[in-house]
């Protein structure tokens, strides 16, 4: 008999708006020991299907119709608070996204861990507390007797993480909830995660849960995988077998439209290639397979072989030993200043109509140097050339004519717009600053076509930001960067908000407007993979300096530093 | 720690000076003369109170020489409207005025986070709405109402609580609890709105999924965050208790120090209202430093030695 | 291909506009405060002369003539009460008015400037909240009713205005301007924390990096994106406001006799409550219930538009 056992799980969320089947009747199993992944994208579902089973939803919106949760012969849906009490934090313990906002940050961090011991078992606190320091150190907090006593704010991403693990395994739990772990965390430090948990399961036996959008991880650390989209399960089966062997279409898509290193593709394949999605009035989904996916994916894997841009082309921009350094707030009554070198001598060259990616982890400048070249930043020294024109030293007015030539994409679409502009106001905005066009209705058409040239149409001109998606939102962006018809965009992690499908899709128009436009492309992210889909050449950073830069084939064939070489080896791989 | 503190001090230091010169400036910028108000004296009486009070020196003498008397001697001057030193106006009425503000600040404590907390943890259910319209009456209603009714029902019916007077130890209950009645509304305001706040975020999530009692979740995790609006809160409306408590001392017959305060402004009393002015601005300047301390203390990321200015 | 079949989307203000429509107790107080703002100034000009002096009828109870009796003077209840709250409410409103105007504009240059300009303009509010506002009151009441009968005459002469009019206005007119002159100093604060949080935002980067100058990123990106908290919290100020005129009348420092606000109404019939309590209750309850509308009101603002705000 399986440890834990779902079936035909219903849970909606009733609301104003209407009724949204969050989860709609799925099942699947956990048993002892085994670590299996649920794989979805937002919205999928799979968050919610924990929350469900261990009581964690909010009840007024949320109600779980039907179905049936069976843990250790025991049903958990419909069970008394109190018993299901008794069950959260000592053999169902669960783990969270983003550390910092799942810890209590007034709290230090071996009260936290300890808790559960002295909740839920009878014995004194220091004992307890011994007990809380073995786990700590067993995660891999060195120093644990000194460091647990800090507040987590003083913490690392990296290190928060594993605190809240040894606070969910501190009771020896049977089964594990591990919801996203790693996904707010840099890829070095998610391999090790990932390492820890694995050697846990083998040591302590726990069962694990393990939800996660990245197809990579999964493949990485689990036995057994769960696909889930809108509320389904559309697919389970062993890791090799999903793999390999996919057969539903969304699974396909999913699988194909990441740009992982051997992609033979110019443009990636989408969900949409393969997947239909019809929705109905009541909220129910109906999913089918598209009968020319074969051939879609024939025409683009030969348009591949088709792309191959100049080499000899003229030299853009050129950065020479830039540095960006900033001193802390300090002086009367506090710390003494410190600096801060965030860049520290970079230098790079790029051609017109080429991509240039810079990849690094959380910290490493690669975003300061993004806006230092473009001088949203003051640089503190170095010098910018753009065009063969210095900008270094520039005033403001001079350096207004150049806005029009270098643009930038942030990260997070929903920050990115104004949220009280209508779509049209914003695109018109810097055309009538800058005198762009020749009048009203000039201006109007051409708000239009941008619009139709990143994929949306002109009915959206009246909306709000807020009423469109993430991935409609980046569009967006992209629309109102190209209104200044700029030659050169910085791509500041862009994608790296983003589901998979919808991050193909999103690389795919920043293709496409490259091939039309010969735009040139300064593209920052720290996920290797989409970097190397993306670029002609690629530089890789660490604490503010340039460690390696080659042409991208040859630095992912045969990297030269050993930094290189440790980012390379911690990205989750998933050839079969 | 100590820096910052010494910090803090410093600081407030810079703004006692500026509040003494803004006071200095008022107080001779008022037109009329301190002898005015009382009966009609005649102008050599005048001349001599004058020069008695060192009111006849130039204006940046007189601005040197208040403070260096208050430093070198404790000496805050005179009252020409009461001729008593200032000082023992001052150690005689605050004392007063301090059981009334501690007796309104427990009042407040003990009423309005109470049922602040019910209200949140009851958050949209008939408890939550009667208690928040209750709290709406103690702020709508006035100090100079709530007394009035208070003393016609309560006093006139109750034995041994007299209507008005301050001699026996029941004496400070009604003043100080009209005093207090607005501070509690607003706290009881303030701390289901952080309690709220903090209930809806993630880390209160986590604490449910380790199957801690709601108490627990309430007492432990969510209340050292939930209360921080309100410690922000209590400093200075201490303070604004204590200066500001002229209505419920004139309707009870308290001689606290807030009743000195206006009516030196009114009787063009200058050394009494800079002194009690100071007084006042030094006692806001000490409690937004114990609101800072405290709030230090709740929250370790605001901890001392990072100063956010 | 043309805009032509662009619909019309749904701004932040309609959504929370809607939303504010679903709730019962703000919708409520707005009809409570509509009706109050009707009473006072239109009912009110229907009404008897609040100072007519009827000695021989003093302490009516209510009648088909005096709806709410009469006073301690025999003067009408009633009409007192509206004309008190045309000034209760005037004093309110135009104290906010100004206090939003200076603190808004204030704390988006503080916020927005930051560093060192940033740190003094702040110290300079600390320093005004720590003053004691009493003492600036009465100081300005005084320097300024000088002023006030002088430019009360000039304007009978130069503009033939109604000289009691006249006389009430520029009697008034002191309060607002003191009551203004501090309350914007919190708004400022609030508004310089939305701007230095607002500043670091990606669409304000957006902005600077398409070129645009500072003062339109100020203006138009910036600013309206505070007016969210400050319609909250000017909603909130107002009945602070009136409940500030009618303390300060209630010491003799704010409106005079004979013009009657609620704050004299009160103190008035505090004198006489033992045995006409309806001199103090019935303006009582006019008052607390304005107070009570105004604070649900914005209880219901804040309700309403902090949702979608948190959305982005």
């Amino acid at each position: 008999m399986p440890l834990l056992d779902v079936q035909n799980l219903k849970t909606y969320f009733h609301t104003r708006a209407g009724t949204t089947r969050a989860v709609d009747d799925i099942s699947f199993s956990l048993e002892k020991g085994e670590i299996v992944g649920v794989v979805g994208e937002s919205g999928s579902g799979k968050s919610v299907t924990c929350h469900s089973i261990l009581g964690l939803l909010p009840q007024p919106p949320a109600r779980v119709e039907g179905g049936s949760v069976t843990f250790d012969g025991d049903e958990l849906i419909g069970l008394d608070p109190l018993l299901l009490r008794a069950v959260r934090g000592r053999r169902i313990s669960m783990i969270f996204q983003d550390p910092m906002s799942c810890l209590n940050p007034y709290l230090r961090i071996l009260d936290q861990v300890a808790e559960p011991i002295l909740v839920h078992e009878d014995v004194s606190r220091e004992e307890a507390e011994s007990r809380a320091l073995e786990m700590l150190k067993k995660v891999g907090i060195r120093d644990a007797e000194k460091r647990a006593n800090s507040f987590p704010h003083v913490f690392s991403g990296g290190m928060r993480q594993r605190a809240m693990i040894a606070m969910a395994l501190v009771t020896k739990p049977d089964v594990l909830f591990a919801d996203e772990p790693t996904t707010a965390l840099d890829v070095t430090v998610q391999a090790r995660i990932l390492q820890i948990l694995r050697d846990l399961r083998d040591e302590l036996g726990v069962a694990v849960l393990f939800i996660t959008h990245d197809l990579g991880v999964v493949a990485e650390v689990a036995d057994r995988v769960v696909v889930m989209y809108r509320g389904k399960v559309v697919e389970q089966g062993t890791v090799r077998e999903l793999f390999k062997n996919p057969s539903h279409p969304y699974v396909k898509g999913l699988l194909a439209c990441r740009p992982s290193f051997e992609t033979k593709y110019h443009i990636l394949p989408t969900v949409e290639d393969f997947l239909e999605t019809k929705t109905a009035s009541d909220g129910s989904v109906t999913l089918r397979e598209r009968s020319d996916a074969a051939q879609r994916l024939e025409k683009l894997e030969s348009d591949g072989d088709l792309e191959g841009a100049s080499d000899s082309s003229a030299l853009l921009l050129e950065v020479k030993d830039l540095k960006v350094h900033f001193r802390s707030v300090g002086g009367f009554g506090g710390k003494p200043r410190e600096v801060v070198k965030a860049v520290d001598g970079v230098s790079l060259n790029i051609h017109k109509g080429r991509t240039l990616g810079l990849v690094g982890e959380s910290g490493c400048g690669k975003t300061t140097t993004g806006r230092a070249i473009l001088q949203l930043i003051c640089p503190t020294s170095g010098n910018v050339t753009y065009a063969g024109v210095s900008l270094s030293g520039l005033a403001a007015e001079e350096i207004r004519p150049f806005r029009k030539r270098m643009q930038i994409i942030f990260q997070d679409p929903y920050a990115s717009l104004n949220p009280r502009m209508t779509i049209e106001q914003a695109l018109l905005e810097p055309m009538n600053f800058h005198n762009i066009g020749s009048g009203r209705e000039d201006r109007r058409a051409r708000v239009v076509s941008l619009l139709e040239e990143v994929g949306l149409s002109s009915s959206h001109l009246r909306r709000y930001p807020h009423e469109f998606s993430g991935g409609q939102r980046q569009r967006l962006c992209v629309a109102r960067a190209l209104t200044v018809e700029p030659e050169f965009i910085v791509c500041d992690e862009c994608v790296s908000a983003m589901d998979v499908s919808v991050q193909a899709q999103v690389l795919n128009l920043l293709r496409e407007l490259q091939d039309r436009r010969g735009l040139t492309y300064l593209f920052i992210s720290h996920d290797l993979s989409v970097v190397k889909f993306v670029s002609d050449e690629v530089a890789v950073m660490q604490a503010g300096r340039i460690v390696e830069q080659n042409d991208a084939e040859q630095l992912y064939r045969n990297p030269v530093n050993d930094y290189t070489r440790q980012l390379l080896d911690a990205v989750p791989q998933s050839d079969f | 720690m100590f820096r910052f503190i010494l910090g803090r001090l410093l600081q407030g230091l810079l703004v006692l000076l500026a509040l003494y010169t803004i006071t200095f400036f008022l107080a001779k910028a008022m037109p009329g003369e301190p002898f005015t108000t009382e009966k009609n004296v005649s102008e050599t009486t005048k001349q001599y109170l004058r020069k008695l009070y060192g009111l006849e020196k130039p204006l940046w003498q007189q601005y040197i020489i208040y403070p260096s008397k208050i430093i070198s001697a404790g000496d805050f001057g005179v009252s020409t409207s009461k001729g008593r030193p200032v000082k023992d106006i001052i150690s005689q009425s605050f004392p007063v005025s301090l059981v009334l503000g501690l007796g309104a600040l427990t009042f407040a404590i003990g009423i309005g986070v109470p049922i602040g907390i019910i209200s949140a943890v009851r958050r949209n259910s008939w408890v939550d709405w009667s208690l928040m319209a209750v709290a709406m009456v103690g702020i709508c209603v006035p100090a100079f109402t709530v007394g009035p009714l208070l003393q016609i029902l309560v006093a006139a019916n109750v034995p041994g609580l007299k209507v008005a007077g301050w001699g026996s130890p029941l004496d400070f209950l009604l003043p100080a609890f009209t005093l207090g009645l607005v501070s509690a509304a607003y706290l009881a305001r303030l701390t289901r709105g952080g309690l709220l706040e903090i209930l809806s975020q993630d880390f209160i999530r986590t604490a449910h999924s380790k199957g801690l009692s709601p108490t627990r979740v309430i007492l432990k995790h969510a209340l050292r965050g939930g209360l921080l609006p309100s410690v922000a809160y209590l400093g200075p409306a201490f303070a604004a208790m204590i200066s500001g408590s002229f209505i419920v001392e004139t309707i009870f017959q308290v001689p606290g120090m807030g009743q000195h305060f206006v009516n030196a402004a009114i009787a063009r009393d200058e050394f009494l209202l800079m002194g009690v002015a100071l007084f006042f601005g030094f006692l806001i300047i000490l409690m937004n430093l114990a609101s800072d301390i405290l709030t230090g203390l709740l929250d370790p990321r605001v901890r001392i030695g990072k100063e956010a200015s | 291909m043309s805009a032509k079949n662009a619909q019309a989307g749904s701004s932040l203000w309609r959504d929370a506009w809607l939303r504010m429509g679903r709730n019962k107790a703000a919708m409520a107080s707005l009809a409570v405060f509509t009706l109050m703002v009707f009473l006072c100034f239109v009912m009110a000009w229907f009404c008897k002369d609040p100072n007519a002096v009827t000695l021989t009828n003093k302490f009516a109870p209510p009648s088909g003539d005096h709806w709410m009796g009469t006073d301690a003077l025999g003067r009408d209840l009633f009409s007192r009460i509206l004309y008190g709250g045309q000034i209760s409410i005037l004093v309110g409103l135009v104290a906010t008015a100004v206090s939003v105007c200076i603190g808004v504009s204030y704390g988006a240059l503080s916020g927005f400037a930051g560093g060192r300009i940033d740190a003094t303009m702040m110290r300079v509010v600390d320093t005004l909240l720590s003053i004691p506002f009493l003492v600036v009151v009465i100081v300005l009441q005084a320097v300024l009713s000088d002023w006030s009968s002088d430019t009360s005459s000039w304007i009978v002469t130069h503009w033939k205005w109604d000289k009691t009019f006249t006389d009430r206005l520029t009697n008034i007119v002191p309060l607002f301007f003191a009551l203004g002159l501090f309350g914007w100093l919190t708004l400022a604060r609030i508004v310089r924390a939305q701007v230095m949080s607002l500043k670091e935002r990606e669409f304000v980067e957006a902005a600077r990096a398409l070129g645009y100058n500072r003062f339109r990123i100020l203006v138009r990106h910036i600013i309206p994106n505070t007016l969210g908290p400050t319609v909250v919290y000017a909603t909130l100020t107002v009945p602070g406001f009136i409940m500030y005129e009618a303390t300060l009348s209630y010491l003799g420092l704010g409106v005079e006799a004979p013009n009657s606000s609620w704050g004299i109404l009160i103190k008035e019939g505090a004198n006489f409550m033992e045995t006409h309590p309806g001199l103090l209750l019935i303006p009582g309850i006019f008052f607390s219930l304005t107070l009570f509308s105004l604070n649900f009101l914005g209880d219901g603002l804040r309700d309403a538009l902090d949702v979608k705000a948190s959305k982005d």
